[in-house]
């Protein structure tokens, strides 16, 4: 509920692991919405939403830990630099600084970069760094918010690799985007949502 | 919990040293309003002398909300309080280390202070133990108090201003207690002024509990 609104209402969707799923919808469909309740961020109040096995009321701090959501936010600091972040956002997951650097470097965000404060990196590289600090994680569930956005071609080719890649080793891929073209390449199944509702026979 | 609580005390320090704000912000705000308080009641030295403690915890007081509003600021920008929900660390750790960095940040506020009341109030510090034990004391019930409503206003708009309103009447016993005790302890009188500090040891015990047990729920709804 979105103040005294149903956000979502009649959600009835399947993702098994392996699959990259691509969320569309128009502005307000309540893709934003979907992917924070797998989060664990938005409670559901009334239906069932089970997250990699795990009942989200019941056990919301489980489904967290195993979860990476990329926003429209960076989820950084913005004063510390690219380093600090990663170091602090994968030590708090239980990985090592060498995850956060083997994302960076997958991410290629340039080395220069790494001792620099995240609010002096261009909008792109933020996003980049951002998408590391999840990636090192290493979830099984990738909730990702437009992942295209503000990104250059060989950055949104690397996107695309890396959900790929997280399919192919497991994981499960749910997406939203308005950049169809591109999103319907690596998606494996598309779902629209309108109005809170999904029709997965939409065309 | 302990991990988490040093991560995000680590971290807290580290946005200090990048962005300076108590440095260059919150530590010439302490000493300007010392200095304000000493242009006011110089031209009684009887009177300055005998509200030395007390201007020197509201000074500290007032510095405390502005470390607060700043410390939580931080977390509240870019989604960053989400992403803290997500991480997957203890609720109960990441209050800790947030009590553990601002207790550390207005400790060193308060020997700045402690110089400024010396050099501008003229203050000779005698009890230097129970001073000492009174200001750490005092201190981590401001950080322990300051942290639960620090994370209750954080995501809200009207923040700035509705922090203080939460705080500052909420912190009228650690002010008494810490301008009681400094008072004893800087004539020398150590002996009553443990009765002062047990109360304050009462009152951040009282708060680090609370934080503790409460931060889970504050965090889910920032």
């Amino acid at each position: 509920m979105i103040g005294r609104f149903p956000a979502l209402a009649g959600v009835d969707l399947d993702v098994e692991p392996g699959e990259i799923v691509l969320l569309r919808g128009p502005n307000g469909a309540g893709k934003t919405t979907l992917l924070r309740v797998c989060a664990g961020l938005v409670m559901v109040s009334s239906g069932e939403a089970v997250v990699l096995g795990h009942d989200l009321v019941a056990r919301r701090a489980a489904v967290r830990r195993r979860v990476g959501l990329l926003g429209h936010e960076t989820f950084l600091y913005d004063d510390l630099t690219v380093t600090e972040n990663l170091d602090f956002w994968s030590r708090a997951a239980g990985a090592t600084m060498a995850d956060g650097r083997a994302a960076l470097d997958r991410l290629g965000v340039a080395t220069r970069l790494h001792d620099l404060p995240v609010q002096a990196l261009s909008a792109g590289q933020r996003r980049r760094v951002s998408f590391a600090a999840m990636v090192c994680r290493r979830p099984e569930l990738w909730l990702l918010d437009e992942p295209h956005a503000g990104l250059d071609a060989p950055g949104r080719d690397v996107i695309d690799e890396l959900m790929r890649d997280a399919a192919a080793a497991g994981a499960t891929v749910l997406f939203a985007s308005h950049e169809l073209d591109r999103a319907h390449e690596v998606a494996t199944r598309t779902v629209t949502i309108s109005g809170g509702v999904v029709d997965e026979g939409a065309p | 919990m302990i991990r988490d609580a040093w991560l995000v005390l680590v971290k807290d320090l580290r946005l200090e040293r990048r962005a300076k704000v108590g440095l260059a912000q919150v530590l010439p705000f302490a000493v300007l309003v010392l200095m304000l308080f000493a242009f006011a009641l110089d031209p009684d030295r009887g009177v300055l002398e005998r509200a030395t403690p007390g201007l020197f915890w509201v000074a500290v007081l007032f510095s405390a909300v502005l470390t607060l509003q700043r410390s939580f600021g931080v977390e509240a920008d870019d989604g960053v309080l989400e992403a803290l929900r997500l991480s997957g660390m203890s609720p109960a750790g990441i209050y800790l280390g947030k009590v553990g960095a601002l207790t550390l940040q207005l400790l060193v506020l308060e020997c700045v202070l402690a110089l400024g009341v010396a050099v501008f109030y003229g203050t000779v510090f005698r009890g230097i133990g129970l001073l000492v034990v009174i200001a750490v004391l005092a201190t981590v019930g401001i950080a322990a108090s300051g942290a639960v409503y620090g994370a209750l206003a954080a995501r809200l708009r009207s923040r700035d201003t509705l922090l203080p309103l939460l705080m500052l009447p909420l912190l009228a016993p650690v002010l008494i207690s810490a301008t009681r005790g400094f008072e004893i302890g800087l004539e020398r009188q150590a002996t009553e002024g443990w009765s002062w500090a047990a109360l304050l040891g009462v009152f951040a015990l009282a708060y680090l509990s609370l934080g503790t047990i409460l931060f889970r729920p504050l965090l889910e709804d920032a």
